[in-house]
């Protein structure tokens, strides 16, 4: 399986579960070029609304086709998304509306257009909303899984997709489960949380780790909320160190969910890797090097974390 | 010619909302009162709904966007039977399912969470655009606040409404109305960011738009009437309607907007509610028992 960007994935499994499910419909505001629905709307003009550059609006719609009975996908940028909070909060989350926000451009991995389209706080804002799980899949594979479940899944639930391509990472016989993590490698020393753009990352960074004799545990963390509290706290144990690693703002994102919950249940020395500050231009590769979230800079925080 | 019943049932409404209100001890009088006659028009004149079936998939839908004036529909939906109007008094406490604000979730019959101004047009948009792809009859009505309209989503969502699911799809099973009280929290609408013309603006971004005077029942069944029969698109009826209406000392004054009467106040409220004299009234009370009941009870507040 080549690399895909997970909102390509997206597109791809819309159309193919749009064409089972009469429900279905999209919801854009006049980026669905970008977000991958505009297959969905060649193929179904009569079940995709562009309703131009009002995401309030486009949020309110697709609550109001919930309430009516259809599942609609409304879909932007995950900056633009969480930027109307106060519509999702009430009414999609408190309404308790079956909307499937899709935020694309996760992250500084859009590189060039810069900071104003990067989603940087979309986790940690819509993670305070009660009733809205968020799921960021690992890949092309996960992705078809997940949107599939989102179709099924009754309530709201935010999804969070790359721009770039995905490495596949997920084992094709592995099933995705909301609140249930994946290992993708085992290991004794250390236990790398990771979530969307940087996990193929995670998975260089335990080779490079390996090297050293330094025995790294790789989790893809797909369910950020809810977390894999099982799983987490069992590998906590095991490793005693935990580590995450997120194309996401430092403060509310999944390292801060990983550090609410082992503060509360099970104290472990804690680093979390992720975006310092605000993003900028430039190329994905260069930035993730810059934020450390390159297989390199991973592996260099594990070392000085462990002190080895 | 007016509607008695629908004018006997607005009138008990506005009791209750005193009633309510004054029990809570906080709240929004103003609004309810000035909107009270286009609910009651709506649910009793118009409205295909169930109040013991509230999940019945074909009843039509009301969304209060201007969610601080809950206690109309409240009263409303309590004379309708959706719950026993005994459980009006618990508004705003802890555990009921009368929460401050609409919360669908806690109340079967209220259709969308509001009250954070400027959303239910949106919601009510999609509402209506859901209904007509599944090929359903439901119909679709949305109340808007004056001052709630200076929120940038309505206008997206004024924008998009008469485009919406067109062609085919248009959303003629939608009405909005406008409650055009002419006052928001802090002062009058036109001293805060004046609208006008409010009329202009909505036809403009292409919406059919009515005028009536929101407390005539009979312009206010036609104009619901004219709306309907407009089968290619979303109407829109600017209703001037009086903040506070029925009450002489809370009417078109701002500062009724959200504060609750004193008992004694509730009471002189309702009295001119029911249009009794103040010499008439004990003989008034002792030939309507559920009146003189809900007199007795705030007297008893006043004495807490």
């Amino acid at each position: 399986m080549p690399a895909k960007a997970t909102r390509a994935a997206f597109g791809e499994a819309l159309l193919e579960l749009g064409a089972r499910d009469e429900r279905i419909v999209s919801v854009d505001a006049d980026l669905s070029k970008s977000t991958m629905t505009v297959s969905f709307a060649k193929k179904f003009p009569g079940r995709a609304f562009n309703v131009g550059i009002a995401e309030q609006n486009a949020i309110g719609i697709a609550a109001g086709l919930a309430l009516a009975g259809q599942i609609p996908f409304v879909c932007s940028f995950a900056c633009f998304l969480a930027g109307r909070f106060e519509t999702i909060r009430i009414s999609v989350a408190y309404t308790n509306a079956n909307v499937k926000l899709v935020g694309t451009h996760a992250g500084i991995a859009i590189g060039e257009d810069g900071y104003s389209q990067m989603g940087l706080e979309d986790v940690a804002c819509l993670r305070a909303l009660p009733n809205i799980p968020i799921i960021q899949p690992a890949d092309e594979y996960e992705t078809k899984q997940v949107i599939a479940y989102a179709v099924e899944h009754e309530g709201p639930l935010y999804l969070r997709l790359t721009r770039q391509n995905m490495e596949p990472v997920c084992p094709p016989d592995s099933r995705f489960r909301l609140g249930r993590w994946l290992t993708l490698n085992a290991g004794a020393d250390v236990t790398l949380v990771g979530s969307g753009g940087p996990i193929a990352n995670c998975l260089a960074a335990a080779k490079i780790l390996a090297a050293d004799g330094i025995s790294a545990e790789v989790v893809n963390a797909s369910s950020i909320k809810p977390l894999d509290e099982e799983a987490l706290l069992a590998s906590a144990g095991r490793t005693g160190h935990i580590v995450t690693v997120e194309d996401h703002a430092m403060a509310g994102g999944l390292g801060g969910a990983v550090a609410e919950l082992l503060s509360e249940v099970l104290p472990t020395p804690l680093k979390r890797l992720g975006v310092q500050g605000f993003g900028e231009s430039g190329d994905a590769k260069s930035l993730y090097a810059k934020h450390g979230l390159d297989p390199a800079g991973i592996a260099g925080s594990v070392r000085k974390f462990l002190n080895r | 010619m007016p509607d008695a019943r629908l004018e006997s049932i607005a009138r008990e409404c506005r009791v209750q909302i005193i009633r309510m209100l004054t029990h809570a001890g906080s709240g929004h009088p103003g609004g309810s009162l000035s909107v009270i006659d286009l609910v009651v028009s709506i649910m009793f004149g118009r409205m295909r709904h169930d109040p013991k079936r509230p999940d019945w998939p074909e009843r039509d839908r009301l969304i209060l966007s201007k969610g601080h004036a809950v206690p109309a529909m409240y009263a409303a939906m309590a004379r309708a039977g959706y719950f026993p109007e005994e459980r009006l008094i618990t508004l705003r406490k802890l555990g009921s399912p009368l929460q401050g604000h609409p919360d669908r979730m806690a109340l079967p019959g209220i259709e969308a969470a509001t009250g954070s101004l400027g959303q239910g047009l949106s919601i009510s948009l999609g509402m209506a655009l859901g209904f007509r792809l599944g090929g359903k009859p439901n119909r679709v009505y949305c109340i808007l606040g004056d001052g709630e309209i200076q929120e940038g989503q309505v206008w997206e969502a004024a924008m998009e409404g008469p485009k919406l699911g067109q062609p085919g799809h248009g959303l003629g099973n939608l009405t909005v109305i406008l409650d055009e009280n002419r006052i928001q929290l802090d002062d009058f609408v036109a001293k805060i960011l004046d609208l006008e013309p409010v009329v202009q603006k909505w036809q403009a971004f292409g919406w059919p738009v009515i005028e009536i005077d929101g407390h005539d029942l009979d312009q206010i069944g036609k104009a619901l009437d004219q709306a309907q029969a407009h089968t290619n698109g979303p109407t829109f009826i600017v209703a001037h309607t009086v903040k506070g209406k029925g009450v002489s000392f809370m009417e078109n004054n701002p500062e009724w907007h959200g504060k609750a009467p004193k008992p004694s106040e509730a009471i002189a409220a309702i009295r001119e509610i029911l249009g009794g004299s103040a010499a008439g009234w004990d003989g008034d009370l002792a030939k309507d028992s559920a009146t003189a009941a809900i007199v007795a009870e705030l007297s008893a507040l006043d004495k807490k």
